[in-house]
């Protein structure tokens, strides 16, 4: 079975992301998404720490360190971006002004659920804006490895991990599949050829339907 | 004459008393007001409570102030990073208690504080763990937490530029939590790059005026060039970016 790169999920994401949306972008795995829009579409990057019209980061030795993404990376503004301060940073988050979140995760349930915040035990707990995109944005993608390095499935009947949001989850971007949350569960859009949906089904912790 | 203007470091951080609560500006490095907390581990305030959205980084601005035992209790919504290793000491040592407050939250309790507001109910956490034990209620069929006003006794901010009346300017995304915390304070300080004549800034620029200022400190300029050590003045003359 050979499995989408980290690379090309992102590149399955961008393609869904359409032009005009206003996307909030999480860290880790979703800033890859970045890299794969087209630069002749207009899309506007919102960064939780106060920038609109996020462009790609700047050439080496034109860091600037208070122009940074919410990974602490140095980003640039793109023309016609602006910046403003956390209260209306966070307005456009939990204001549902927001079209598109990318979020990465570590367990989304067969309703919808997300657990992406913590992992429990004595891990030092970190949400930053993750709840407030799960609650805020009118669309929640979320993008992850379908399974975890020792093969269990990260979707599941009832997230085991603690949550960051209920219901909130719009569609499910993994290395082998889309998959779409639905009023009747979990909908496969798509999925890589080398899988048949029976097997795409047995490597799905919750019941799966096909379009 | 009106003048916020203070002339030293001592003379900004002058009365800070123990067990305050203190908020302090700063998304990571970008916007953290390094001179005010280099100043306030200097004055000496202990027993503190810290409000950030992150929880230090490296050994330098808010992670030194961890580091010198300060801090009782820090209230952000990111302590957990790369380069946040003296925070997870004193934590996992229980030297330093955390409340994890979702980051929306958190800017909108400090602007409720600044606003005079008693508290608001939002969807942000509800069902979760970080919404156990609040009030809750349904509003327009949806699931909303009941969350309080931060207030706290100082402010320490980082803005660009500034006026003898406390009005300020910021710099790109370093703006971040200065306005609203610099609202939810009794004492709001302010290090700006530069002190400007009155007149100078421009008013429909103007992001925090000065009715939410009481200090300003002028420290030269910290543009910076590396993600956790600013240009100090004397590697960086003011007015002069290296």
């Amino acid at each position: 079975m050979t499995r989408l790169t980290r690379d090309q999920i992102a590149a399955r994401v961008a393609r869904d992301i359409p032009e005009g949306a206003y996307v909030n972008l999480g860290i880790g795995l979703p800033t890859l998404v970045a890299n794969h829009l087209p630069a002749d579409r207009e899309v506007f990057l919102h960064s939780e720490n106060g920038i609109l019209g996020m462009g790609p980061a700047p050439a080496a030795g034109e860091e600037d360190w208070d122009l940074i993404n919410a990974g602490k990376q140095p980003v640039t503004l793109r023309t016609g971006g602006a910046f403003f301060h956390h209260a209306d940073s966070f307005a456009m988050m939990r204001g549902g002004h927001l079209d598109i979140c990318v979020l990465g995760a570590f367990q989304v349930s067969a309703g919808g659920d997300l657990a992406n915040w913590h992992t429990g035990g004595d891990a030092i707990p970190a949400v930053g804006g993750a709840m407030d995109l799960a609650a805020g944005a009118k669309r929640v993608f979320v993008m992850m490895e379908h399974q975890t390095k020792s093969g269990e499935s990260k979707f599941v009947e009832r997230c085991t991990y603690p949550l960051t949001g209920i219901g909130c989850v719009s569609t499910v971007y993994t290395d082998v599949a889309v998959i779409d949350v639905t009023a009747s569960g979990l909908v496969a859009r798509e999925w890589i050829d080398s899988l048949t949906f029976e097997q795409l089904c047995a490597i799905t912790g919750a019941p799966l339907a096909r379009i | 004459m009106i003048n916020k203007i203070v002339a030293s470091p001592a003379e900004a951080l002058a009365g800070v008393a123990d067990g305050s609560t203190v908020l302090i500006s700063g998304f990571g490095g970008s916007g953290m007001p390094w001179q005010l907390i280099d100043a306030l581990i200097e004055q000496g305030a202990r027993d503190l409570t810290i409000v950030n959205n992150n929880a230090g980084n490296g050994e330098t601005g808010l992670a030194a102030l961890l580091k010198a035992g300060r801090v009782r209790k820090i209230i952000c919504s990111f302590p957990r990073q790369a380069d946040s290793w003296v925070f997870d000491g004193l934590y996992r040592a229980g030297k330093v208690e955390l409340e994890l407050v979702p980051q929306g939250n958190l800017a909108e309790r400090i602007r409720a504080a600044g606003a005079g507001i008693g508290g608001f109910f939002t969807p942000t956490g509800y069902g979760t763990a970080l919404a156990e034990g609040k009030e809750t209620r349904i509003i327009n069929g949806r699931g909303h937490v009941f969350e309080t006003p931060i207030h706290a006794d100082l402010a320490l901010i980082k803005a660009l530029r500034g006026d003898r009346w406390g009005n300020l300017t910021y710099r790109k995304a370093a703006r971040n939590f200065g306005p609203v915390m610099a609202s939810a304070a009794r004492c709001t300080v302010a290090q700006v790059d530069e002190v400007v004549e009155l007149g100078a800034l421009d008013p429909e620029t103007v992001v925090t005026p000065g009715i939410f200022v009481t200090r300003v400190l002028a420290v030269g300029s910290t543009v910076m060039r590396g993600p956790q050590k600013p240009a100090t003045p004397a590697a960086a003359p003011a007015g002069k970016p290296d």
